[in-house]
């Protein structure tokens, strides 16, 4: 571990090697690699370059498709820079760390590459779970620190959004450190444990299921309970009297449905619990939770109540099942009219398992959020608010890890990217507490010369190459750095 | 408990990185296995506690150089003091102008030292300290200016040739430049000469007191410079075609003194899209890459 002390002035003194350099806010050390930022000492790692290993193959076939590098020198492939360890000059009054040149398609491009420092910065977690993780808005924890909250639930995923300024820097100094964890381990793909108030425990991890109160998850509902009916109504016809789709959203009931009734199937005298929102679709059968179809209930029959004997006749056959096709039981009704489960017939169990095989895997997918402030783009260009612009004008491409980020629209460069794109170990963090995350801009070396670009501070590419790190990037379908 | 310094293979599996503080080295040695496996070991082995020994004498190394007498103890921190010597009498110059050159020289000899090689290299970020036998070459690539797509020049050093040593200065690279040039590249029998010679020449290629470049005291940018409160480069503004000849002139007249006197072998001056060489056979030009909208490189006639 290396301390550093603080000498006159707001210089430190580095004691990480016998140089012992004395550092300006802002700058480096001889070594390039600790910098001084706001009187503490930080890490500034080695430089990663991504080298695109993707092969022309030919005209038809652009890309290679799918798989891992093989290894070998392919032909001349595109070296794309990122910002993974570029250091910053926070607060940027000089320019960005590595302006480079390469050449893209016969045009001289520019990317300058610079680790960001993110105050403003978290993260949106979707989780793919029908499952009850907390009502929303409340509060979800991390080492019992408050971090983030639930938000609006998205179709088949729960949402969390983590971070922001407010628990990095506006709460306690624990609260701020604990965030600043969470976020780092999330952004570079590291299981987390969140708790949320008055709901689940869930472990997350970008690219993996979710596993909630200590059960991995396995798939997200294709559609809730009434679209499953819709979906499937004809693979029941003529094999089963009453289909119930148990859903914590909409439980669908087939021979009230609009598809049931669409192929003639006679009423069945079923009578559900819940509110009736229009024909065979139920709001709220039961409470949410980790049950059947992201209900709390663990027996099916719990949700109905006794069925009409106007209607219903004894031998009824009934299938129950979740939406994802994880929970599925068959009954047929007794002399009573009392549903009794039976053995499901195969042509039944092959329908549950179409619903199944229709629900995607669960995933836990982590996008990383954060604003590039003004010093931050005045490391990039002496006009900032011009580099703005030129994003907004898409003649500028920002990239985080070299991978492709969506831009907010309106003021600011806001910018969103799925960290499962990035490199592994692409995000660091300076003990403000705020993340430093790689962001990069490419654009044409005459846009950037027009734009107030630092020209004098443009390297070429080659000049990176013998003090950096060079990654095999494989090619990822739908990726293009 | 003794700091250990880096101690890697690069990707490749073939050159050895080496990092303690700011000293960064990338090695390669060609030759039988055995050789370079010892070899490797060797630069290691040297490698660990050369920093604390260079830092035990820093102070005085951050002093000007006496042009005769030498105090420093360490074999590094002489060899330092030898390769600035000769330009102590009528410039500023502090052995840390050769430290980079002198300490890539130390470690490429402890490992001819236990090893045979035919082929090595050790560079410390730019300046390298050579080893060639027999029909051994080395290719050295120089890079113009960056933001221009200028032409690649490249040095070609056989082992007849006398360099042993390469090594750039310039206002672009890590370490602080008095002068204007974008790069002077040197070559000389030894990496510390080269260094010191680099450091001087690129010194030399300035405009003293035009309104266009941009300087600051060293001292303000890194507090503990060994250049004190003397006035680095910090921008390079517009120049007019004759400027940029005078400037490189000044540098020429000074590398080609170095030249007679023996301290380098040749040397190729790059300013603003400038290049101007001196002696060293070896130095031409490399097939031009293609040009995209930018003015032909001109050779400045000096």
């Amino acid at each position: 571990m290396t301390d550093a002390t603080v000498a006159g002035g707001d210089k430190i003194r580095c004691d990480a090697c016998p140089v012992m350099c004395y550092i300006k806010p802002g700058a480096a050390g001889a070594c390039d690699r600790y910098a001084n930022h706001n009187g503490e000492l930080v890490r500034v790692d080695p430089h990663i370059v991504l080298e695109q290993t993707v092969s022309h193959g030919g005209r038809l076939v652009p890309f290679q498709a799918g798989g891992d590098w093989d290894g070998k020198i392919v032909h001349e492939p595109n070296v794309f820079v990122t910002a993974i360890g570029a250091g910053t000059t926070y607060p940027d009054y000089k320019p960005a760390p590595f302006i480079v040149s390469s050449e893209v398609d016969g045009v001289d491009m520019v990317t300058v590459v610079t680790e960001g420092i993110f105050s403003y910065c978290g993260v949106k977690v979707k989780i793919d779970t029908d499952r009850y993780l907390g009502p929303e808005t409340a509060t979800v924890r991390a080492e019992g620190e408050a971090i983030g909250h639930v938000t609006t639930s998205e179709y088949g995923s729960q949402m969390l959004s983590l971070g922001g300024v407010h628990h990095l820097t506006g709460g306690s100094k624990k609260e701020g450190r604990v965030t600043c964890d969470a976020l780092m381990d999330l952004s570079n793909c590291k299981p987390v444990e969140l708790t949320i108030d008055g709901g689940a425990t869930v472990v997350v991890q970008a690219g993996y299921p979710p596993i909630v109160n200590g059960v991995a998850e396995e798939r997200m509902r294709v559609g809730c309970g009434s679209a499953t009916i819709g979906m499937f109504a004809k693979q029941w016809h003529g094999k089963v009297d009453e289909v119930v789709v148990v859903d914590d959203h909409i439980t669908g009931v087939l021979s009230e449905h609009q598809a049931g009734k669409l192929l003639d199937i006679p009423d069945t005298g079923i009578k559900m619990k819940g509110r009736r929102s229009t024909p065979g679709r139920y709001f709220q059968v039961a409470d949410p939770g980790t049950g059947w179809g992201g209900t709390n209930i663990s027996d099916p029959l719990s949700v109905l109540g006794p069925f009409n004997p106007k209607e219903a006749r004894p031998g009824l056959t009934m299938l129950m099942v979740s939406t994802t096709g994880e929970h599925a039981a068959y009954y047929e009704l007794d002399e009573a009219l009392r549903p009794i489960e039976k053995q499901m017939p195969p042509d039944l169990k092959f329908s549950v398992e179409r619903i199944q095989e229709n629900c995607e895997p669960a995933l836990c997918t982590v996008l990383f959020m954060g604003g590039a402030g003004g010093s931050l783009r005045a490391g990039v260009t002496d006009n900032p608010v011009r580099l703005t612009r030129s994003v907004k004008d898409a003649l500028t491409r920002v990239t985080s890890g070299g991978a492709p980020v969506y831009v907010w629209p309106g003021g600011g460069i806001t910018f969103m990217v799925d960290v499962t794109q990035m490199p592994a170990g692409a995000f660091g963090y300076v003990p403000t507490p705020a993340l430093v995350a790689p962001i990069e801009f490419t654009l044409r070396l005459s846009d950037y010369a027009a734009l107030g670009g630092h020209m004098d501070h443009v390297r070429p590419l080659a000049s990176l190459r013998d003090n950096t790190e060079t990654r095999p990037m494989p090619y990822m379908p739908g990726r293009r750095a | 408990m003794k700091r250990l310094p880096q101690i890697a293979l690069l990707p490749d599996g073939k050159r050895l990185h080496l990092q303690d503080g700011p000293i960064d080295l990338v090695i390669e040695a060609k030759g039988r296995e055995g050789d370079v496996r010892a070899a490797y070991d060797a630069a290691a082995g040297r490698f660990t506690g050369l920093l604390d020994e260079l830092c035990a004498e820093l102070v005085e190394l951050r002093r000007p150089a006496d042009p005769i007498r030498c105090t420093l103890k360490g074999i590094v921190a002489r060899r330092m003091h030898a390769a600035v010597a000769p330009f102590a009498g009528e410039h500023f110059i502090t052995p840390m102008a050769a430290v980079a050159g002198s300490v890539a020289e130390e470690i490429l000899g402890s490992m001819l030292a236990a090893a045979r090689l035919d082929r090595a290299y050790v560079n410390n970020g730019g300046d390298i300290a050579l080893h060639l036998v027999g029909g051994e070459q080395f290719t050295v690539g120089l890079l113009d200016r960056p933001d221009r797509h200028g032409l690649m020049r490249t040095m070609v050093i056989d082992a007849g040739d006398p360099t042993r040593g390469v090594a750039t200065s310039g206002r672009h690279g890590r370490s602080f430049s008095l002068g204007i040039a974008d790069a002077v590249t040197v070559l000389a029998k030894t990496a510390s000469q080269a260094d010191a010679a680099a450091t001087i020449i690129a010194n030399t290629v300035d405009l003293p007191g035009h309104p266009a470049i941009v300087r600051r005291p060293a001292n303000e940018l890194q507090p503990d410079s060994d250049l004190g409160a003397r006035l680095v480069t910090r921008g390079v503004g517009v120049l007019r075609e004759h400027e940029i000849e005078d400037a490189l002139r000044a540098g020429v007249r000074r590398a080609q003194q170095l030249l007679a006197a023996g301290l380098i072998e040749g040397a190729a001056l790059r300013l603003l899209g400038e290049t101007a060489a001196v002696g060293a056979t070896g130095i031409k030009a490399g097939a031009p890459p293609a040009f995209h909208g930018n003015a032909p490189e001109r050779i400045a006639h000096v």
